[in-house]
């Protein structure tokens, strides 16, 4: 992964601090899209199978390998469900989100 | 349970497409993006006409996507790609894949003279139809991509689309590409694989992926991956590959297929079908699925 991805917004003072040529300097990860979700997905761990499913299909990328387990990232995850509904073993939950 | 169990992995682990993008939630198009860029990896250079695509990458001076994006107008993706390509060759940069992606607007319709052009000249680019049959950007409007019987905005449910889904695959076939292929969000093996076989083909590539869309189809969001699934599995969207513009290949050869309503019925779109339209639908799948076979020699 390149050295750009911070999870940082760029401003431009003003235009002369702007590129000559409109190009990305930041990655999106200053969007913390976890704040869209209503429902989170709960993976129970002593019923995984690491098929990997769960992390091939997410369209967010937010389910990382983390020591060889399946992990949700909670910054980002919009809770779509898709990770829920693909899971073989029926082990990841969709709970309601405290708020 | 299984401590000593290794996860399993079956496509490349690198990702170049960053969480914190502006797709909706269970997007297929997002998915689509991420599993491609597996298979063509980080020496690539992506156009972007208008299109969902060009919106949920991020706004100016953001980007999801870790490589370079050429954002241009909706009907030259594969003009503007043709362009990137000749620059790279003129500074003498061959190892660099350059993509065109563009949504079944920008393919089927607008961009369709564009891409004949690209093809016709055998330009070195690999173009990438994401096909969510409407314009979903602007608000779902039907396309020539928009299957027949389907609601959109423009294709009210009293006028629901008449007309069936362009064959797009035909069209470029006709041209006698190097390199044509469909792929599916539900087979991401078979996805990269392609991108994978795609990159290391010269001329144009065409790859058509079947992106499905939750708010323009009204289907659940954790449906995506089940709907293309189901395509495949009936036989509305078939898994297969053209080289040379003659030899067919099946990719996955469905032995029982299920009936289209299996699909329809997950969408809002179809929810006005009737029973006799169902049929008539099922008999486009039928008659298409025999086409497709009878090419790929079976
Ligand atoms: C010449 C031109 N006409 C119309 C538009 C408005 N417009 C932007 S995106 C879009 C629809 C794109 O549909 P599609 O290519 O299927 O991509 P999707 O949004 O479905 O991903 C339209 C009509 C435009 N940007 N440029
Ligand atoms: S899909 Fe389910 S069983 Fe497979 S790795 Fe993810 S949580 Fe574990
Ligand atoms: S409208 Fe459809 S294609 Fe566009 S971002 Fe939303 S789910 Fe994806
Ligand atoms: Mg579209």
């Amino acid at each position: 992964m390149s050295k750009k991805k911070e999870a940082r917004k760029i401003t431009f003072e003003s235009e002369k601090e702007m590129p000559v040529a409109p190009m990305s300097l930041g990655s999106m990860l200053y969007n913390k899209t976890g704040a869209w979700r209503n429902i989170k997905p709960v993976i129970d761990l002593s019923r995984c199978i690491k098929c990997g499913i769960c992390w091939k299909f997410c369209p967010d990328a937010s389910i990382d390998i983390v020591d060889d387990w399946p992990q949700i990232n909670y910054v980002y995850c919009k809770g779509c469900g898709l990770c829920a509904e693909e899971c073989p073993q029926k082990c990841i939950a969709m709970v309601e989100e405290e708020k | 349970m299984s401590k000593e169990r290794k996860m399993t992995i079956t496509i490349p682990r690198e990702e170049y497409m960053s969480p914190g993008h502006l797709a909706c939630q269970g997007c297929g198009a997002s998915l689509a993006m991420r599993l491609a860029l597996k298979g063509l990896g980080q020496k690539t250079i992506v156009c972007i006409p208008a299109c969902c695509w060009a919106v949920i990458d991020g706004p100016f001076p953001h980007s999801s996507l870790d490589i370079p994006i050429y954002h241009c107008a909706f009907e030259t993706a594969a003009s503007s790609a043709s362009g990137v390509r000749a620059g790279l060759d003129m500074v003498g940069d061959t190892e660099t894949t350059v993509l065109a992606w563009a949504g079944d607007g920008g393919t089927f319709d607008i961009g369709l003279q564009a891409l004949s052009g690209a093809a016709e000249r055998n330009d070195d680019i690999v173009y990438t139809c994401y096909d969510n049959e409407a314009y979903m950007n602007t608000g779902i409007q039907r396309s020539s991509a928009t299957p027949i019987g389907a609601w959109t905005t423009t294709t009210p449910v009293k006028h629901y689309k008449k007309e069936r889904k362009k064959d797009i695959i035909g069209i470029m076939a006709a041209h006698g590409l190097p390199y044509i292929a469909t792929a599916s969000v539900a087979y991401p093996e078979d996805m990269v694989k392609k991108f994978r076989k795609a990159r290391e083909i010269r001329g144009t590539r065409f790859i058509h992926v079947f992106a499905p869309c939750p708010a323009g189809w009204k289907s659940r969001p954790e449906d995506t991956v089940k709907l293309a699934r189901l395509a495949v599995q009936t036989g509305y969207f078939p898994l297969f590959e053209i080289e040379n513009g003659e030899r067919w290949t099946l990719n996955l050869k469905v032995k029982e297929r299920k009936p289209i309503a299996e699909y329809l019925k997950l969408q809002g779109r179809f929810r006005h079908l009737k029973e006799d339209e169902i049929t008539l639908i099922q008999q486009e799948v039928d008659a298409r699925w025999e086409k497709i076979l009878k090419n790929c020699g079976l």
